[in-house]
């Protein structure tokens, strides 16, 4: 089955009810993506699936044919969000960490606290660490200040 | 343990039609859409069926449209279209209301208004808002075409429904709202939580109200004794004994049969005191 992951044309041959978080991990060997509750309540596991953020644990391997599959390693540790949950400590046991980076990259520029909260109302941090995590969303997502004449 | 997925078929039709036939040549296929309920089902080795029928290739039932005055839900439409549509938000804002509140933003881009029905959970967080709004399910099959089941005589019991093995629920339709509407549910946290008791009702001019909770009984409850009761001027106490009385709520895992009966009446009173005026 066709689809394309972090932007490179994929053909991987897996069962079509396989769920896309085991065919990411064993087919394609991206471990990044990670397990938590397996019930959609975690959202550990949150990839995007052409720009919608899913739970790869409840989604089928045939839903994506076709479609565009982004992974943490998509974002090749370049991503601002990579970077501000580095440097503000939004990054403790790590588990939650991808799934939240990639809910937050869906977010747009200037979001409000509000915004960033709903957004990441369906990442779980076992470690509770939301205020480091929401501060480095918004730091990356800030809009870039216009300069002083 | 999580079932193998090596002994499960998924099959693809090319149409609706197409799924139709399939369906009546096997009404023990599961339709599967969104997969937020059954691959939880899946991964704790509680899948109901072997085999399913993929109905996520089927992209005009994704489609929300306007016909007159009625509002035509896809079955397949999302959470998340249903937030971002404007005749949803215009017509029906209970409805985009209650889609907020179900699980996180992962949860609203995959879940479907036709799944939340089908999946017929006493707990479905846009139940009360279908039951209030006198929404109308549409099945289709391959014997008959298409057949219209108003969301209150859908159910007929706990996770039961009128719908037969070669039927697929294939649109929500709703006609128009009079009035003020208004949607809360009440669960362990914000987001990611199965309600304790959810309610939605709207208010008319004329003081007219419609009311439906869920998570009170084995299915959805419209309670007609208590808005017969409120239009024609009960107070706020005469209103909740009513409503005590058409309700049948349960202990179970998310809260207990006390808290529910007193969290209804309260949200009863904040319903129409909300409501009230303009």
């Amino acid at each position: 089955m066709r689809f394309t992951l972090n932007g490179r044309a994929a053909s991987v041959r897996a069962h079509p009810m396989k769920r896309l978080l085991d065919v990411l991990r064993e087919e394609c060997a991206l471990t990044g993506t990670k397990e938590g509750c397996g019930e959609g309540e975690c959202g550990a596991c949150t990839v995007l699936v052409d720009r919608e953020p899913v739970c790869a644990c409840l989604v089928p391997f045939a839903h994506v044919r076709g479609a565009r599959v982004t992974t943490i390693e998509g974002l090749r540790g370049k991503h601002p969000l990579q970077r501000f949950f580095v440097t503000e400590g939004g990054a403790q046991c790590g588990i939650c960490t991808p799934g939240m980076i990639l809910a937050a990259s869906v977010l747009r520029q200037g979001a409000s606290l509000e915004d960033v909260r709903a957004g990441l109302a369906g990442n779980l941090c076992r470690c509770t660490g939301y205020e480091a995590i929401y501060r480095a969303t918004r730091k990356a997502l800030a809009k870039p200040r216009k300069r002083a004449r | 343990m999580r079932t193998a997925v090596s002994s499960l078929d998924l099959v693809a039709p090319r149409s609706l039609r197409d799924a139709l036939a399939l369906l009546r040549d096997e009404p023990g296929l599961v339709p599967l859409a969104g997969c937020t309920d059954l691959y939880v089902a899946m991964n704790f080795g509680k899948l109901p069926a072997r085999r399913f029928l993929d109905l996520a290739s089927l992209e005009p039932l994704r489609r929300i449209s306007a016909r007159g005055e009625t509002l035509v839900l896809g079955a397949l439409a999302t959470y998340a279209a249903i937030l971002r549509s404007p005749l949803v938000a215009k017509r029906l804002p209970m409805l985009a209301a209650a889609a907020r509140t179900i699980g996180g933003p992962q949860i609203q881009s995959r879940g479907t208004i036709g799944g939340n029905v089908g999946n017929a959970s006493p707990a479905g967080d846009t139940l009360p808002v279908l039951a209030a709004s006198d929404a109308i399910v549409v099945l289709a099959s391959a014997r008959d075409g298409e057949r219209r089941v108003p969301l209150t005589e859908y159910y007929t019991g706990y996770r039961a429904s009128v719908r037969r093995g070669d039927e697929l629920i294939v649109a929500i339709e709703v006609p128009r709202v009079a009035g003020k509407q208004w949607f809360r549910k009440v669960g362990t946290r914000a987001a990611q939580a199965i309600s304790k008791i959810v309610v939605a009702g709207a208010r008319g001019r004329d003081g007219a109200a419609r009311l439906a909770l869920g998570s009170v009984g084995p299915t959805v409850v419209r309670a007609r004794r208590t808005e017969a009761a409120l239009a024609a001027g009960a107070s706020a106490d005469e209103a909740r004994a009513v409503l005590e009385s058409e309700i049948a709520p349960i202990d179970d895992d998310r809260s207990t049969a006390s808290y529910r009966r007193r969290v209804a009446g309260n949200l009863l009173a904040r319903f129409w005191s909300d409501t009230k005026g303009r």
